[in-house]
């Protein structure tokens, strides 16, 4: 299903109640597989779900939680999946490897319309 | 260095000594100037002695100090079954039984002691032993099978040692001893009176001020009974001799050699004997016309000659601390220094308390400024101030104004804390002091791989100290802790940044304050949202407390992977489905079912090393599908993916094997189906076997269960893995009740205190040890029995079927699809390949697109 929204186009992949709070879903995106998660304060956002450290389509599956990151500009607490297969955690807002920056999956842009989840474009860059 | 000026050193005997004497004689680099040879009269490596009686629990491979038959170092040439039968000092030779003989520049001689044999008649009998190698107690064991009743005679340490031994091999056994007291070298009147108390408590009989007048024999040359001095004979089977020891000086004496008045090899204090270039240490050498029959004595000789052969003119042996403290199961020993009180001027403290079956004596003597110092002292029915009150004779150190504290059970005014003094030496089978236990996890130590040791083990294992007898142990690891404790580097024992408290800590709160939400623990008690491993680890715990399905509710998203879905994950995305096959029986028409769903599904088979059958390759959204099949043939879920009871192995058992004394396959299943979904802090395992052949590999199980004529062995704390542990005996001849109440115990008590992800083998060495959980277990000592028993109930009650469970439940089964937006769509980037004519995983480079066959729009 297509659908309008005030930002664009995108697809409708699920009800936000089928997505549980602190969890994820994999949907299929344009062909591709798609992690689609919530945190705990109702915040969604999109993931490839290819683990690129597993080599395999997973990240959905992973647990979710926060972790807190020092930078030069303090703490910051950031919600993070850690991959189901080695444990590798990825920041759900960038999709950059917590554990090993050089590395990070594509994201997508993501919304809630009338408490449909829909998946927007792949972003282009982080 | 030129070969040939290289020098040999021939090293005879290969024992607990020899072995410590080759070991510094590599570390220190003796080896750089000398080849050594040494040969060892006994058919397998040096082992531990001192642990002789573990044998029977461990087998000999666990007690070997050379498992690799081997030293590292080339240069040392090690030659077992290698028997010596004289010394040629002119031509500097041995010669070996078979006639070879060997050079030597240096000959060292550590052929260590014989048990004593006193000429009494019929001591040369069939079923007449000495307790002293590993073949001797493989011959006391072949004798007890079918054996009555046995004697030792000796009641000093290790008469009582040996004696336990064969009580434990199920023969009635009578200790003899001639003096009027059990361990007359050691105790007291009145320390040996309650001593023979708790001996006889064990189940042995104690004889004391009895003379053996002659061992009878029956007509096929073996041991019938035994007569003492105006007494009838008493009939029995087997009978230990263990009387004292005589070094082994015959070399020495042969070869013209002077050996001490009462035996031993004369030494002086760098253990040279009277030709220069023949050493002799551990129990054949009589350093001052002494001999030492305990090892650290000999230990400090092999330190003090590699010492002197290095041309270090430092070490010289004057002297040691004949301490003891007895290994005996269930009875506390301990006896040091001036144990008698022979000193001048002093005191002796007396704490006795007949109805405890407790008597402690303190030596003491006022020093110059009118306080006190510790000389020794005996400690009978509790030797638990042993560790801290040996190290504190001869160190100097002032006693607190009211020694008697010291001795006190605690409840009244006891267990003080003392500070020991940094000369104070801790381990006395290895000599190390406080100061050098400090030093080990001082910031600027290198022993550890070049920097600190971490904890009391890596103490243990880098400065030996606790690695002998064990009996410094608790002390060592209280210095250590102290010493981190005093530099501010607090162990973090948070479980992460979630959770500032171990797992352990985190199970109080959560039964205390009967939580059963994530969300209301981590308020309460956490701060963020926690991760992957505070999750898992509440989840596990609210399993354990409350027995729900791990899917329900909230706490399904608090689960590890494959707990998520009830599968093992696999590296392709799959997962592998593995159903109960309890005790590894199974009937073929269940065979012939999991055969007919792996066809169905295109299943990869394997039979696991659990005694069961795995099926790979799983869909997850096929795993409804397969589940309810193997359901409704009667099968469930075998927890392959949770922290939780796996297996229990078993062998066949009295079923069919000839050897078959109990039924193991019965017990595995009735246990594999008690614990069967029990919620762990890691996985547990289990096996029984029908007999000692132990086919099950049970001892490699956190609860292995070996058949006994009478009834059933429990071994706990076993595990196979990275660093396999063997289990250890928790209590033997069990009937099935008190068996499976241990059991409730123990697992619930593993449950409630240990640490996330830690076997049952490392949980043990830290709360304490076997002897720890003995005392929650078996004699109940913190009263928590019933309550462990009640909560185990109340798991085997609620049990059910995960798979079952989730398979009734829509809401539960909505998640096994492969995308919430195309369930038909399978997941592309799965893929497979086969060989030997099944699937297996394969890998994909990046994910894989299936191309837009569902409209899309938007910037791309
Ligand atoms: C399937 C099997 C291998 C096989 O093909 O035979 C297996 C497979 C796995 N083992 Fe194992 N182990 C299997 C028997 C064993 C055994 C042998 C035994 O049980 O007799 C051992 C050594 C004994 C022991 O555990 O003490 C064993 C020691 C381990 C360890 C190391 C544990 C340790 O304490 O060091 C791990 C890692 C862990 O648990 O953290 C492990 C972990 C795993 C995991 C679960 C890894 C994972 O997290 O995915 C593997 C996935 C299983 C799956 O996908 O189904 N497996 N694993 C065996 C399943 C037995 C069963 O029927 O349930
Ligand atoms: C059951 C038991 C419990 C004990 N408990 C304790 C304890 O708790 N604390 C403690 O301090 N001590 C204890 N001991 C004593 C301790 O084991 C000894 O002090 C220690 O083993 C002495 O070491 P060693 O190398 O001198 O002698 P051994 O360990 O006996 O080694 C001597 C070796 O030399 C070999 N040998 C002898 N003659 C020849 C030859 N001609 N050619 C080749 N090889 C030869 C022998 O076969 C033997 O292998 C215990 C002993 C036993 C038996
Ligand atoms: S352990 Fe004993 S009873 Fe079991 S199969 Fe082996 S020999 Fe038979
Ligand atoms: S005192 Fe025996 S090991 Fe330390």
């Amino acid at each position: 299903m297509t659908i309008e929204t005030q930002t664009g186009v995108g697809t409708a992949v699920c009800r936000l109640d089928q997505v549980r709070r602190e969890a994820g879903v994999a949907a299929l995106v344009d062909g591709e597989a798609v992690a689609v998660f919530r945190t705990y304060d109702d915040e969604v956002f999109a993931l490839s779900n290819f683990d690129p450290f597993g080599k395999a389509s997973v990240l959905a599956r992973g647990i979710v939680g926060s972790r807190t990151v020092r930078t030069a500009a303090g703490e910051e607490e950031v919600p993070f999946v850690a991959s189901p297969l080695l444990k590798q955690a990825f920041d759900l807002r960038t999709g950059v490897c917590l554990d090993d920056p050089a590395v990070a999956v594509p994201t997508w842009d993501v919304h809630v319309v009338d408490g449909i989840v829909v998946v927007g474009g792949r972003r282009e860059t982080l | 260095m030129a070969p040939h000026l290289r020098k040999q050193l021939v090293v005879v005997g290969h024992g607990m000594v020899g072995h410590r004497f080759v070991q510094a004689a590599i570390e220190r680099g003796l080896t750089e100037t000398y080849d050594v040879v040494v040969l060892g009269e006994e058919p397998r490596p040096a082992y531990d002695r001192v642990a002789l009686t573990s044998f029977f629990e461990v087998g000999a491979e666990a007690l070997s100090f050379l498992p690799e038959g081997a030293y590292d170092d080339p240069r040392v040439t090690l030659r077992t079954g290698a028997v010596v039968t004289g010394i040629d000092r002119e031509a500097r030779q041995v010669a070996l039984a078979g006639g070879e003989v060997v050079h030597y520049d240096e000959l060292v001689l550590a052929t260590g002691a014989a048990p004593f044999v006193p000429p009494v008649p019929g001591k040369d009998l069939d079923n007449v032993f000495v307790y002293r190698t590993i073949e001797d107690l493989e011959a006391i064991r072949e004798a007890s099978r079918g054996a009555r009743a046995g004697a030792v005679i000796g009641g000093g340490l290790l008469g009582l040692e040996a004696a336990n031994a064969l009580h434990q091999l199920g023969v009635q056994t009578h200790v003899v001893e001639m003096a009027p007291r059990l361990m007359a070298v050691q105790v007291d009147d009145a320390g040996g009176a309650v001593l023979k108390r708790h001996i006889e408590e064990l189940g042995l009989t104690v004889h004391t001020g009895v003379m053996t007048e002659l061992i009878d024999g029956d007509d096929d040359g073996k041991v019938s009974g035994i007569k003492f001095k105006d007494e009838e004979t008493m009939p029995l089977d087997i009978v230990i001799f263990s009387a004292g020891i005589r070094p082994r000086d015959a070399l020495a004496r042969e070869a013209g050699l002077e050996v001490a008045e009462r035996g031993g090899v004369l030494v002086d204090e760098q253990c040279r004997s009277s030709d220069e270039h023949v050493w002799a240490i551990g129990e054949c050498a009589a350093p001052g016309g002494r001999m030492y029959g305990l090892v650290a004595p000999g230990y400090t000789m092999a330190e003090v000659v590699v010492d002197t052969l290095l041309g270090g003119g430092a070490g010289a042996f004057t002297g040691a601390d004949m301490s003891t403290k007895l290994k005996l199961l269930g009875v506390d020993v301990a006896s040091f220094g001036d144990a008698f009180g022979t000193a001048d001027d002093c005191l002796e403290l007396v704490f006795a308390d007949a109805v405890a079956g407790i008597y402690k004596k303190l030596v003491v003597t006022e020093n110059a400024d009118g306080g006190f110092e510790l000389l020794g002292g005996i400690l009978v029915g509790d030797a638990s101030a042993y560790g801290v009150l040996r190290p504190m004779v001869g160190s100097g150190m002032a006693l607190p104004e009211n020694p008697e504290e010291l001795i006190l059970p605690a409840g009244r005014g006891g267990g003080v804390e003392l500070g020991l003094p940094d000369e104070a030496q801790v381990c006395s089978c290895n000599d190390v002091t406080k100061a050098q236990i400090k030093a080990a996890v001082s910031d600027d130590a290198t022993l550890n791989d070049g920097g600190p040791c971490t904890d009391a083990g890596c103490v243990t294992r880098c400065t030996k100290a606790g690695s002998t007898c064990g009996s410094c142990k608790t002390v060592v690891k209280k210095i250590v802790e102290d010493h981190f404790a005093a530099t501010g580097k607090t162990v973090d024992k948070s479980l992460c940044e979630h959770f500032a408290m171990p797992r352990q800590e985190l199970f109080e709160v959560v039964a205390v304050h009967g939580y059963n939400r994530f969300d209301d623990i981590i308020e309460g008690h956490g701060r963020g949202r926690g991760c992957d491993i505070c999750k898992p680890t509440v989840a596990s715990i609210l399993a354990s407390l409350l027995n729900h399905h791990v899917l329900d509710g909230s706490n399904a998203t608090l689960q590890d992977t494959n707990d998520a879905y009830l599968a093992n994950l696999q590296k392709n995305g799959t997962y592998s489905v593995v159903p109960r096959i309890p005790g590894g029986e199974i009937t073929p028409d269940k065979l012939i079912v999991i055969g007919e769903v792996a066809r169905e599904f295109g299943l990869y088979t394997k039979i696991t090393g659990g005694q069961r059958i795995d099926l790979f390759g799983a869909r997850m959204e096929d795993l409804p599908k397969i589940w309810k099949k193997l359901v409704d043939a009667g099968m469930e879920s075998g927890h392959a993916y949770g922290k939780s009871l796996r297996t229990v192995k078993s062998c066949v058992g009295s079923t069919w094997c000839r050897y078959g004394v109990q039924d193991s396959v019965g017990l595995a299943i009735e246990l594999e189906m008690r614990y069967r979904g029990l919620r762990s802090p890691h996985k547990l395992k289990g096996g029984v076997s029908g007999c000692a052949r132990e086919c099950a590999e049970a001892r490699s199980k956190d609860f292995g269960i070996i058949a006994t004529e009478r009834g059933w062995n429990l071994y706990v704390c076993g595990n196979g893995g990275a660093i396999p542990a063997h289990a250890q005996l928790l209590a033997g001849d069990l009937d099935r009740e008190t068996l499976i109440r241990y059991l409730d115990r123990f697992l619930m008590y593993y449950i409630r205190t240990a640490d996330r992800l830690q076997r049952t083998s490392y949980w043990m060495d830290a709360i304490g040890g076997l002897d720890r959980i003995r005392e929650v277990v078996v004699d109940d000592s913190l009263g928590l029995g019933a309550e462990l028993e009640a909560a185990m109930a109340r798991h085997v009650d609620s049990y059910f079927d995960e798979w079952k469970a989730t398979l009734e439940d829509p809401e539960k089964l909505a998640r096994f699809v492969s995308f919430v937006n195309a369930p038909d769509t399978p997941d592309p980037n799965i893929t497979f390949r086969e060989e030997r004519g099944q699937v297996q995983a394969a890998a994909n480079d990046g994910p894989v697109s299936l191309g837009s066959t569902i409209p899309v729009g938007g910037a791309r």
